[in-house]
């Protein structure tokens, strides 16, 4: 089993990343376009520099220029050189990486030149000049060879640029990317090279970095990279609103996540580690998490369910219930034939399928619906709704009751557009349930569309009212277009589209009643769900410091030991010794006495060993009880509580306030 | 605070005085109070112990003069003191350790410990207040200059020294209290071994915090799961590691000889390695990530991307109580920790073994015994020599402006004792003593050498007595 769930989990993983790195090629090939018609026209003395937003996600960086990096090897040109910060600490290094990097790139273009590579990879003298030259030979020894190979991506250009990628734009000193900029751009003529800064906060900073007097040796173009909300969106979209992968988070999970995405870090990767993480949960804790798959899988599965298995299953709350409401046979049947039980779990999980499947589409009909509200009451993005809809039953919120309200106050044109969106998603699926659905939408869309054209020959037989009437007095021309307005407003017209507006909303309001249930009503729901949210914070985010304080404060709470209880803030005198010190400690200011508290030491533990009528000299229990204090002291200086000070003889400071 | 302990240890009648003073008005009200009690203990005690509190008599009287009355957070402590100097001052006849006092009133003690400063409040709607409540203590605690402290030091405790030998026998007589629970921790984390391969084996790895020394579980670890695998366990607590020695055990493990030029290079040689041959796993047990050695940004920065390679699984222990800070968003990402808590509550005895600086008791003991280490090995003349040294130090100590003994004064007083017949040869005896790091030479204004001893006058002291004694 454990095998099979790593199988899975690989799987899972690299369909995550996989989505991921689609996504940002695609995010990305459309920037290099631009830039590549762009940089064409390179001028004299100008480095081209793309100027790179990428957010405040720092982690994530890495895998976008590195799949940046392939897009542009694939497509531009072989030489792609990116550099680090932390590499770079001087002028030497950033040249010496600069070359050998090149070099590396050269050799796996062209295996042929490695004897030329080398020698000039012994050459130590790493320079802008022995850089330029190295491009020249190489450069035209590749000339000659390019019409007989026919490379698709250097035949572009007479000669293929240098793209230099600085990952961390912001960490760099100074001195060495201005140096570096002024040098290249005296090169510039034979030495080709393209500038990518990776920028972290805004594209001020370039400015701030760099004097102008350099900053105009560069002809900076910006790109804004998606932000990472969006990025969330579509992972979220991808691998969770899917049926695609039968393994879902519950409602506080998702939460969980979510929130250390939006607080702490806004990096996807830490993202997608969670949820590595809690689909690692799920099929290590949940024995049941063997029937997490793909439905034919699953049923496959099924047929070679142990006896304990099926115990299993008997034993999950969801399915108890639904036992509960079978007749009395059946339920005889499903609690002791494995086969019956198998047989119903497989139609069970195929309308877990099922439901899914429907669940999806209903939210994203809802999302349609509720997303361009005023003020959002249901949230601005499908996560939001999708916890909403994890959480309970929505249509019981107030959020829901205000929706819905608000559906009904809404013009024409915004409802149909809506509709529209709802018809093209319901008949992108090919579900066969909801094929009615989309058929009543079609229906509701086409009776707004008959709408129309009544309201039109209303319009023009009002037209025509109102010019039999221009013969008449003013008088008469007064009252009988008070008469029309008031007939407007009470017309039939307005009446119908108010009661197909209704009949909108009250049928939307029943799709969601029937397939927004959320998912802990459905039988077998355990095997999919992954729902210990607290495993997943404490492994995540966890608090080394609150565990330390009550380790400290309240060691009953780990050594259940009866002698150990006790009330707030108090411990009792037996507790390990090193509570004993870190209690005495917290009554002290910013300096502590040795002498004191030694003392205030052995008071406590000697209380305590009297207990045990000690038969002990007490020269030696002195002693021993000053060897205990000092166990503890030392300790409290590893835990960083305390360190000592030369401000005054034997005296130790205090690090720590405040209670954790 | 020796007053504080004893209500600590004592009975809740005091715990009430105790929340009576948080208010400041009354603190004065608290020596007596004290004082009262120490009184009526008092006439139950013989007592045995010749003590300190005779010198801090007229200490005690002075420093109630300078104790400011507002001062609401340290009031606790000068209380104590002061408390303390009130006893000394009323009671000096009687000749009391306040030790002695408190072990007797701990016949009547009942069993809990209170603390007063920290009671929790158990209601939500207080917490804010009470972390308000934290901040201001912390700026009131930091706010004065002066931090009022008794000034008693350890040289003045006959059992204050202690070698790390003789720290231990002691230690190894104390029945270790709670084994059962203990016990019962551990089998809850050992229970987690399996779980921690499979993480570890899917990329991510392990870090465990919490309470408590994790050697002896990580042990067990690697005794019962890394049997047939590589691993590597480095001892961060280990004064003496570093990030290149961690790196050199990973290639000694891969069989390279040679040199690295860099630690980078190295890295990126052992990147390469693993990146090429897949079937090649490792280990990597490391027993305090953020000890003192290893919790450079740098260090990390290399553990991390070390840690960050498919094939080589990282199982590290953190006890600092900001060790989380060593790491930001990038560092966190390299390393793709899973926290586990592992509470042991077992004694640091390794991880402490190894601090020199502990506790200024052990560290005070090392000089002494060099001392006489070094000495014993030497002439009787050149002991001569030191001694003078030493009496003269020792007779200047209350001097503030002594710059050290004048060398021709030094040759003088040498000369009369017989113990030198020659400027050189008290010169090449002075050599040897600077070799042994037991003098420091310092030019004055004047041009003049000056000879001073870098050791605790007390020190010396105990050192004279010693030499008295074998005499």
């Amino acid at each position: 089993m454990k095998s099979e769930t790593e199988r899975l989990q690989e799987e899972l993983n690299k369909n995550l990343f996989d989505s991921l790195v689609e996504f940002l090629q695609t995010s990305h090939s459309g920037l290099w376009k631009n830039s590549k018609d762009w940089s064409c026209e390179i001028k004299l003395r100008e480095i081209p520099t793309a100027a790179l937003v990428l957010g405040v996600n720092v982690t994530d960086h890495d895998l976008t220029l590195r799949s940046l990096t392939e897009v542009l090897q694939n497509n531009v040109t072989p030489y792609v050189v990116s550099l680090q910060a932390k590499d770079c600490p001087d002028m030497k290094h950033f040249l010496q990486k600069l070359v050998s990097q090149l070099m590396d790139c050269k050799v796996d273009v062209q295996s042929k030149e490695k004897e030329s590579v080398q020698v000039i990879q012994k050459n130590v003298h790493y320079s802008m000049d022995s850089l330029s030259a190295w491009y020249m030979s190489v450069t035209q020894k590749t000339d000659p060879k390019m019409p007989r190979k026919k490379r698709t991506s250097s035949s572009q250009w007479q000669s293929p640029p240098v793209v230099l990628i600085l990952k961390d734009m912001e960490s760099f000193t100074t001195k060495v990317l201005q140096d570096f900029i002024i040098i290249s751009s005296q090169h510039l003529h034979e030495f080709p090279l393209i500038l990518i800064f990776g920028i972290a906060t805004s594209p001020v900073v370039i400015h701030r970095l760099l004097p102008h007097a350099v900053s105009s040796l560069l002809c900076i173009e910006l790109f804004q990279s998606l932000s990472c909300k969006e990025h969330l969106t579509t992972v979220l979209d991808k691998l969770l609103l899917t049926t695609q992968f039968p393994f879902k988070l519950s409602e506080k999970v998702l939460q969980i996540l979510t929130n250390i995405f939006l607080y702490h870090d806004f990096s996807i990767q830490n993202f997608i580690k969670g949820l590595q993480l809690s689909l690692l949960e799920h099929f290590y804790s949940q024995p049941l998490s063997v029937l997490c798959c793909n439905l034919p899988e699953a049923k496959r599965r099924i047929r070679f369910l142990s006896a304990n298995q099926c115990e299993n299953i008997r034993r999950l709350p969801s399915f108890r219930r639904y036992v509960e409401k079978q007749s009395s046979e059946k339920q005889v049947a499903l609690l002791t034939s494995d086969k019956f039980l198998k047989e119903e779990t497989q139609s069970l999980l195929e309308n877990l399928h099922v439901y899914h499947k429907n669940y999806f589409l209903v939210l994203r009909c809802l999302h349609q619906f509720t997303s361009s509200l005023p003020k959002y009451p249901l949230g601005r993005q499908i996560r939001e709704l999708y916890c909403m809809c994890l959480e309970k039953n929505i249509w019981d919120s107030e959020e829901y009751a205000s929706v819905l309200q608000l559906l009904r106050l809404l013009a024409k044109d915004e409802l149909m557009a809506m509709l529209q969106n709802c018809f093209k998603l319901f008949q992108s699926s090919s579900g066969k349930e909801l094929g009615n659905t989309a058929k009543k939408i079609e229906e509701f869309l086409a009776q707004f569309q008959s709408l129309d054209a009544e309201t039109k020959e209303e319009e023009d037989t009002s037209q025509s009212q109102s010019k039999g009437l221009q013969k008449t007095d003013l008088y008469h021309l007064q009252k009988s277009l008070l008469e029309m307005k008031e007939l407007r407003s009470t017309s039939k017209r307005q009446t119908k589209f108010e009661v197909l507006r209704e009949q909108v909303v009250s049928f939307v309001d029943s799709l969601v009643r029937e397939y927004l249930l959320p998912p802990d009503t459905q039988p077998l729901h355990e095997t999919l769900y992954f729902s210990s949210a607290h495993t997943l914070r404490q492994h995540l985010n966890a608090a080394p410091r609150i565990a330390l304080h009550t380790a400290l404060n309240n060691p009953y709470y780990y050594l259940k030991n009866e002698a150990l209880r006790s009330e707030e803030g108090c411990i009792p005198n037996v507790a390990p010794d090193i509570c004993i010190a870190y209690k005495l400690h917290l009554e002290c200011s910013r300096l502590i006495n040795l002498v004191d508290w030694s003392e205030a030491f052995a008071t406590v533990v000697t209380a305590a060993e009297k207990m045990d009528a000690n038969s002990v000299t007490s020269e030696e229990r002195n002693e021993i009880i000053h060897a205990r204090f000092i166990r503890a002291v030392s300790e409290l200086e590893l835990l960083g509580f305390i360190k000592p000070t030369k401000q005054k003889t034997d005296h130790v400071a205090r690090l720590t306030w405040g209670g954790c | 605070m020796a007053k504080l302990a004893s209500e600590l240890a004592k009975t809740p009648r005091k715990s009430v005085s105790l929340n009576m003073k948080n208010d400041p008005k009354i603190t004065i009200d608290i020596p007596q109070c004290s004082k009262g009690h120490s009184s009526s203990d008092k006439s139950q005690l013989k007592n045995n112990d010749k003590s300190e509190f005779l010198s801090t008599a007229p200490r005690g009287l002075r420093k109630r003069l300078i104790v400011p009355r507002s001062h609401s957070d340290s009031e606790s402590e000068y209380s104590a003191s002061n408390s303390e100097d009130d006893e000394g001052v009323a009671q000096e006849y009687e000749e009391d350790t306040n030790e002695d006092i408190l072990s007797q009133k701990i016949q009547a003690q009942n069993r809990e410990v209170s603390a007063p400063v920290f009671r929790e409040t158990p209601s939500k709607k207080m917490k804010r207040e009470k972390t308000s409540h934290l901040v201001e203590k912390y700026f009131e605690a930091h706010s004065s200059s002066k931090v009022l402290t008794s000034d008693r030091t350890l040289q003045k405790l006959k059992r204050a020294k202690l070698d790390q030998q003789t720290l231990h026998n002691l230690l190894s007589k104390v029945s270790p209290s709670f084994s059962a629970e203990l016990k019962q921790l551990n089998q809850q984390h050992e229970q987690l071994f399996h779980k921690w391969m499979l993480q570890l084996h899917l990329g991510f790895n392990i870090v465990l915090y919490g309470l408590g020394s994790k050697r002896d579980l990580l042990e067990r670890f690697r005794t019962t799961m890394l049997q047939d695998c590589i691993h590597i366990v480095i001892n961060g607590f280990f004064p003496g590691i570093s990030v290149k020695s961690v790196l050199n055990s990973v290639t000694e493990v891969l069989d390279h000889v040679g040199t690295f030029r860099s630690v980078l290079d190295q890295l990126e040689w052992i990147t390469n390695k693993f990146k090429e041959d897949s079937s090649l796993e490792l280990f990597l047990l490391i027993h305090n990530l953020d000890s003192q050695m290893l919790r450079g940004d740098k260090s990390q920065q290399i553990i991390g991307q070390l840690s960050s390679l498919r094939n080589i699984y990282l199982i590290a222990s953190i006890d600092h109580l900001n060790a989380p800070l060593m790491w930001d968003h990038a560092k966190q990402s390299l390393y793709n920790w899973l926290w586990y808590e592992t509470t042991t509550y077992s004694h640091y005895t390794e991880e402490t073994s190894y601090e020199n600086s502990l506790l200024v008791k052990q560290s005070g003991s090392l000089p002494l015994s060099s001392l006489i280490h070094v000495l014993r090995s030497l002439t009787p003349n050149a002991r001569g020599i030191f001694r003078l040294l030493i009496k003269y130090q020792l007779d200047n100590q209350d001097n503030p402006s002594y710059t050290g003994l004048c060398f021709q004064d030094f040759y003088q007083q040498c000369r009369e004792a017989f113990l030198v017949n020659s400027d050189l040869t008290l010169r090449a005896q002075l050599t040897e003593f600077r070799d042994h790091k037991l003098i420091r030479t310092k030019k004055g204004t004047d041009g003049v050498e000056y000879l001073l001893i870098p050791v605790d006058n007390g020190i010396l002291t105990d050192f004279l007595e010693n030499e008295e004694e074998e005499l």
